[in-house]
Formats: C-alpha cells, sequence, structure tokens
C-alpha cells in the first residue's frame, strides 16, 4: 500500500466548490533512465488518475513519465449531496490504489 | 546655497542613520535555508497536507508500532509514545554514546537501538525505512530550538567537523566555509547559496523527489566540488555534523524540510 496524504473538506454547504488535494508516494519511474549496472530501468509510473462522487467521476487525469515522483493533485468539485468521493490511482505492474472520503452536505 | 544646505542636511540625515544603526542591539544574522525559496516552495512546507516529507513520516509511525527482530518489540514497546518520549531527541544530536567514545548521529542512533534492543538487523543508511524513522524521530521536536549538547567530551569532535567546514577539498580546490560562509545569499548557477544551517534534516530535496538525511546532503557537496565523498555513518561526516548543529544552536528546527 502506497501512503498517501489527502485534503477535503468533510463538510460543505449545496452547491459550494470545495478542493481536493491528493499526494501519493509512487517513484515514478520513467522507463528512460539507467540503472547502477547500466540497464535501462522499467518504466514503473501511475497511469490514470480518477476521482468519483458518488459512482459519477468528476474528475480524472492521465500521467505519463515526466510527471515527478510522488505525484500531487489538485482539483475542485461542486458539492451536491452527502456522500463518498473515491479516489483511485492505476499504473504500470498492476498497480491499484483506492482512498475513499466521507462528505456532509448541509442544505 | 541653498543646494548646499540641501545636500548638508541630507549628509546630517544619512549619519544619524547610520548612528542608529550602529547602536541598535544586533540581530541575529543567521538564516535558514527556508528563507531563500520561493514562495510555493515555503508554501510546500508549511502545510503538511502539501509537504511530501510526510508520506515517509506516516510510514515511519507505522514502523514505530512495528515489532522488529528476534525480541518481538516495537519502537514503541519501550518509548511508549513518540510525541511525548521523542520530543526534543532531534534537536540535540549527534550525541557523544558512552560505550563507543564517539558521537553518533540520529540515524545511527536509530540503528543501535534495533540492533541492541530489538535484536533486529540496522536499516541500510538513506534507505527508506531508516528515513521514515528519523524524519517521525525528528517531527516530535519541530519547533523546537537546536539544542547541541554542551558535552566537553564532544568538543574535540566538534573542533575536527570546524576544520572539515573550513578545510579545501576537491579538484575546485573549495572549501564548506568560502560558499556558505563568504557567499551567502550569492548565487551559484542559478541556485541560491544558503547559509548552511541544517534545520530541516531529514528534507524533502525536489532534486531529489525524495526524502534525504544531512549526509546525504553533505555527500552532494562534496562531490559538487569533485572530492571524494565521505562514505555514509562515516566519523567526518558527524563531525560536520556537530559543528553544523553547533553553527545553528537555537535556531528552531523545521523537520520534514522541502527545499528545492
Amino acid at each position: 500500500m502506497a501512503r498517501t496524504l489527502i485534503n477535503a473538506p468533510t463538510t460543505a454547504k449545496r452547491g459550494d466548490v470545495i478542493e481536493i488535494r491528493a499526494t501519493i508516494g509512487h517513484p515514478m519511474e520513467t522507463g528512460f533512465r539507467p540503472g547502477e549496472d547500466g540497464k535501462t530501468l522499467p518504466r514503473n509510473i501511475i497511469q490514470r488518475f480518477s476521482c468519483k462522487y458518488d459512482g459519477e467521476t468528476v474528475f480524472s487525469a492521465e500521467l505519463f513519465s515526466a510527471v515527478s515522483a510522488n505525484p500531487y493533485i489538485a482539483f475542485h468539485t461542486v458539492a451536491t449531496d452527502s456522500g463518498t468521493l473515491v479516489l483511485s490511482w492505476e499504473g504500470d505492474n498492476g498497480f491499484a490504489q483506492s482512498e475513499s472520503i466521507s462528505l456532509t452536505v448541509t442544505a | 546655497m541653498t543646494r548646499i544646505a540641501c545636500l548638508l542636511s541630507l549628509l546630517a540625515f544619512v549619519l544619524a542613520g547610520l548612528a542608529g544603526a550602529q547602536t541598535a542591539p544586533p540581530k541575529d544574522s543567521r538564516r535558514s535555508g527556508y528563507d531563500f525559496m520561493g514562495a510555493s516552495t515555503q508554501a510546500m512546507q508549511k502545510d503538511d497536507t502539501l509537504n511530501p516529507g510526510m508520506l515517509w513520516v506516516k510510514e515511519g509511525e507505522v514502523l514505530w508500532n512495528q515489532p522488529a527482530g528476534a525480541s518481538g518489540k516495537a519502537c514503541a514497546s519501550c518509548h511508549a509514545s513518540a510525541q511525548s518520549s521523542m520530543r526534543g531527541v532531534a534537536a540535540r544530536y549527534p550525541a557523544f554514546d558512552t560505550t563507543l567514545g564517539r558521537p553518533l548521529a540520529l540515524s545511527q542512533r536509530i540503528n543501535q537501538c534495533r540492533q541492541q534492543h530489538q535484536q533486529a538487523a540496522p536499516l541500510r543508511a538513506e534507505s527508506q525505512e531508516l528515513l521514515s524513522l528519523e524524519s517521525f524521530v525528528a517531527l516530535q521536536s519541530r519547533g523546537l530550538p537546536m539544542a547541541p549538547p554542551d558535552d566537553a567530551r564532544l568538543a574535540p569532535f566538534r573542533q575536527r567537523g570546524e576544520q572539515l567546514f573550513t578545510q579545501r577539498i576537491g579538484q575546485l580546490n573549495l572549501s564548506c566555509a568560502q560558499c556558505h560562509d563568504g557567499l551567502a545569499g550569492g548565487r551559484l548557477a542559478s541556485s541560491v547559496i544558503p547559509q548552511a544551517h541544517p534545520t530541516g534534516y531529514p528534507v524533502y530535496r525536489l532534486e531529489w523527489q525524495a526524502m534525504g538525511s544531512l549526509q546525504r546532503r553533505l555527500r552532494g557537496c562534496m562531490s559538487g566540488v569533485r572530492a571524494e565523498p565521505f562514505a555514509y555513518g562515516a566519523q567526518e561526516l558527524v563531525e560536520l555534523e556537530l559543528y553544523l548543529n553547533a553553527r545553528a544552536k537555537g535556531m528552531p528546527l523545521e523537520s520534514p524540510g522541502v527545499r528545492p
């Protein structure tokens, strides 16, 4: 399990724009660098990040070799109903991780 | 005539200003590397949800509570809550070890504890686990002033550290002091030269895209001046650490720092 740092509000008013910030610990090995033995290190990156708010995708991103290690992603969404936001990262070598945040929306 | 009077009054004003500056109390001219960074990097360090160093801290907290070695003990088995037992520890290391008769850096002390009390294999220098534990311990001293111990047994080691700091090394024939005492605030290519106060270690360095120890940073500078860097854990690096900590005495600890 990779480590994550997630900053998101736990409560919001309906219609509020909320910001979600997420960092995940990942080497993001580019696939172009030589290792200590001179051979190219195999690529190991996160390829896709997505956020589902009550099952609906509200944000997604494709990541490539040029993205730094431990990628930090910040995005906004509109608070509509109380529910769960599921952040998921998928990448090379079957890497997959999900983190859930629950959001309470008041009228 | 009026122009001369004007100039004279200006001169008097400047002189008064100079005299005022001389009588003002001496201010601490030491500045942390944090003050030399850009606003975005500073923001990254200040906010724990943005600071990537916190990934290592979180890992360190897990390791703190995880049993290791033949003893089946975790760090927490003896030291209990790090929040209270490790408060101030990072601010005073390296400290003198009586059995070994020499100073030990914090990472070496963690490994000594692992070997002696947990009966576990020592963690490799600069390994993720060791850096995680070190940054978790260092976090407990965040905000406290750097407090190098006032231990007479450390004096000769610290002196050797100072000598290493001022010793010209490498093909470029440069000493640490030439840049970090003499040219601090200036630039080496596009990078600002800081005053070399180790207040944020272990730091998350953007260039490394990872956490690293003060020893890694020192070794980086050594290969930068084309000198053969001392090995991790070498006595010389610990002596340099001792001297740098004495130099930064009283400055607030910032770990986990973020540096460009």
